[in-house]
């Protein structure tokens, strides 16, 4: 039973290289199509992942320092986009930030038109990337023994302090799991970018949406931008395991790190 | 010159208040069971904790005051801390450690030297051993150049191996400290040998101040009798009989007590007041009672010893000589000068 599982797992994966032989893969992605859409996804997935480490690393660590009731609300709210079909999100996005949205006409006033541009695809992969850094971030820093950063402020570190010397060093490692995930999925968004932003080749064609143009135009294009992107998702996995391995057997390396959060 | 501390603050089942004065020099030791609002004390001390109502006073400076509104963040509190399990940073290593607190001063290298770490310095925390760890957090609290030392059971993360060696060094340290101290145990031994006063708080509240021996002398309630090692046995005053207190004790047996009382009684006694022998030897001792030794449990050169209801601590030479074994009837005696009562 397991090995029928892991092969019909695993078929798919392989078929891909199967299908044409590697060298016609590796000149395919040689197309301007595929070319473009690596600029392309290069480009709006780096300045994504600035936005979402920017604002959500802070985000993440207030959250992680709340209570109870309050704590739970910003985590079950921070995960919606994460269960949201990427239908739902495409609408959202589109009468949130779309022209005839709730915000179009803000955008409208300061003379920008952000539909189908590679703000919008930014947008998209922004929104429904963020959660999967937030989540872990959030649970990297709760992670953290909660005397550590007392003792920092004992010792004289201000707030800034003990997040950039004890809090962000210690949680370093699930944070990277984080970013790794939430790049992951932003490398693979496809709803909301089509529906938002739309199917431009060279400025709102991704990988993700090159492959299913592809699929009618030049089927081998489809297949090499497939397979470069299993190489990269297969490499961000090494990285998460690699990374929540360290992170997890912390326990090991410190071993008066999982004393009680609440002091008596 | 002193340390100040006048608080209430509402805890899960209990308030906790204390109003206590530390002088320069002078370690506090505040003593009781795990929850009873020990570390509360602490927190409150270093800022970590704003009490509902409060103030603290370190020479002179107002820390906290919850009426005027004044309350001084943790950082620019001058408070050496030890937290209960050293809280030293994982990431760090020994050097690091210390250097956090001592922000760029040139005192590392010479902590480092009086703590014995300087060749562990580039060690990370989880090479160390118990006490290695306990001697870098000492430095590394006091790098800051605090103006007040504040423990949090610091030898409750040492094995018993260890433990007697680093509080008799811990006690050198403390003497030749000249800061307000003040350390938390649930050890009534670690605070009588560390400490020139001590507190015993239960449910928030210090039960009795006063120096280890005055605790031991005269306990001012079963509480503090037992947690500094009385046994407290129950029952019921009857009579008096030549200016004796006749106390029948709960399982039928009779004791008598230089203290005065009527009605329910605890009759507190320590062990170490209890001696044991083969017979009623008819000395001076008003209490005797023989019955069989019912365990017999070694600490170095001490034996303490279960006789019926009460728990004997003789010396190991003197068990030998009496040749103890579990079963063997023997008698114990002490003297109704050494019995505490206090009413139920």
């Amino acid at each position: 039973m397991t090995g029928a599982a892991l092969l019909f797992l695993l078929l798919p994966v392989v078929a891909v290289f199967l299908r044409v032989p590697p060298s016609e893969l590796v000149s395919a992605l040689g197309s301007d199509a595929a070319q473009d859409a690596i600029r392309v996804t290069a480009e709006t997935n780096a300045i994504a992942m600035v936005l979402i480490l920017g604002f959500g690393t802070p985000a993440a660590y207030w959250i992680s320092t709340r209570h109870g009731g309050v704590r739970d609300i910003l985590v079950t709210l921070v995960e919606l986009p994460l269960v949201l079909p990427p239908a739902v999100a495409g609408v959202g996005l589109l009468v949130a930030f779309g022209r005839a949205g709730l915000l179009g006409g803000t955008f409208d006033v300061l003379g920008v038109d952000i539909a189908f541009t590679k703000v919008s695809v930014i947008l998209a992969v922004t929104f429904v990337a963020s959660p999967f850094y937030l989540r872990t971030a959030i649970a990297a820093f709760e992670a953290v023994d909660t005397t550590l950063p007392a003792a920092a402020r004992t010792l004289g570190a201000g707030r800034a302090r003990v997040f950039f010397r004890v809090m962000l060093p210690l949680a370093g490692a699930g944070l990277g799991a984080g970013a790794a995930l939430a790049f992951a999925r932003g490398l693979g968004e496809f709803g909301a970018t089509i529906m938002f932003a739309g199917s431009l080749q060279g400025v709102t064609q991704t990988l993700s949406l090159a492959i299913y143009e592809q699929f009618d135009l030049e089927f081998t294009v489809a297949l090499a931008i497939s397979a470069l992107l299993i190489f990269i998702s297969a490499f961000i996995l090494l990285i998460v395991k690699v990374l929540t391995r360290w992170h997890s057997g912390s326990g090991s390396l410190i071993p008066f790190a999982a004393s009680t959060r609440q002091p008596s | 010159m002193a340390l100040r501390i006048r608080f209430t603050h509402p805890l899960r089942s209990f308030d906790a208040s204390a109003e206590l004065t530390v002088e320069r020099g002078e370690t506090l030791a505040l003593v009781g069971p795990s929850g009873a609002g020990k570390t509360t004390v602490l927190r409150i001390v270093a800022g970590l904790l704003r009490p509902e109502s409060g103030s603290v006073t370190l020479e002179g400076t107002v820390l906290l005051d919850t009426a005027e509104g004044i309350d001084v963040v943790p950082e620019h509190r001058r408070v050496g801390y030890l937290f209960q399990e050293y809280a030293l940073f994982p990431h760090l290593d020994v050097a690091g450690n210390v250097r956090f607190g001592a922000r760029g001063n040139s005192r590392v290298e010479e902590l480092l030297e009086r703590f014995r770490i300087g060749h562990i310095s580039r060690a990370r925390v989880h090479e160390l051993s118990g006490g290695e760890r306990q001697r870098v957090a000492l430095a590394r609290a006091l790098a800051r150049d605090p103006a007040v030392l504040l423990l949090d059971e610091p030898l409750s993360a040492l094995d018993t191996h260890t433990r007697s060696a680093v509080r008799a060094e811990l006690r050198e340290l403390l003497e030749t400290l000249d800061l307000p101290t003040l350390l938390v145990t649930h050890d009534f031994e670690d605070a009588a040998t560390l400490a020139d006063t001590v507190g015993v708080i239960s449910q928030g509240q210090i039960l009795q101040l006063g120096s280890p021996s005055e605790l031991v002398s005269t306990p001012s309630d079963p509480f503090v009798a037992t947690f500094t090692g009385a046994m407290v046995l129950a029952g019921q005053a009857i009579g008096t009989q030549n200016g004796l207190t006749e106390v029948r004790l709960d399982g039928g047996l009779t004791a008598w007590s230089a203290d005065r009382a009527t009605g329910p009684v605890n009759l507190a006694i320590y062990p170490w007041d209890v001696s044991l022998g083969p017979s009623i030897d008819g000395d001076s001792r008003m209490n005797h009672l023989s019955a069989p030794v019912t365990s017999i449990a070694h600490m170095g050169n001490r034996v303490r010893v279960h006789v019926g209801p009460v728990v004997a601590e003789i010396t190991a030479v003197s068990a030998e000589r009496l040749d103890l074994r579990p079963g063997a009837v023997v008698t114990a005696s002490f003297k109704a000068t050494a019995t505490r009562l206090f009413p139920r």
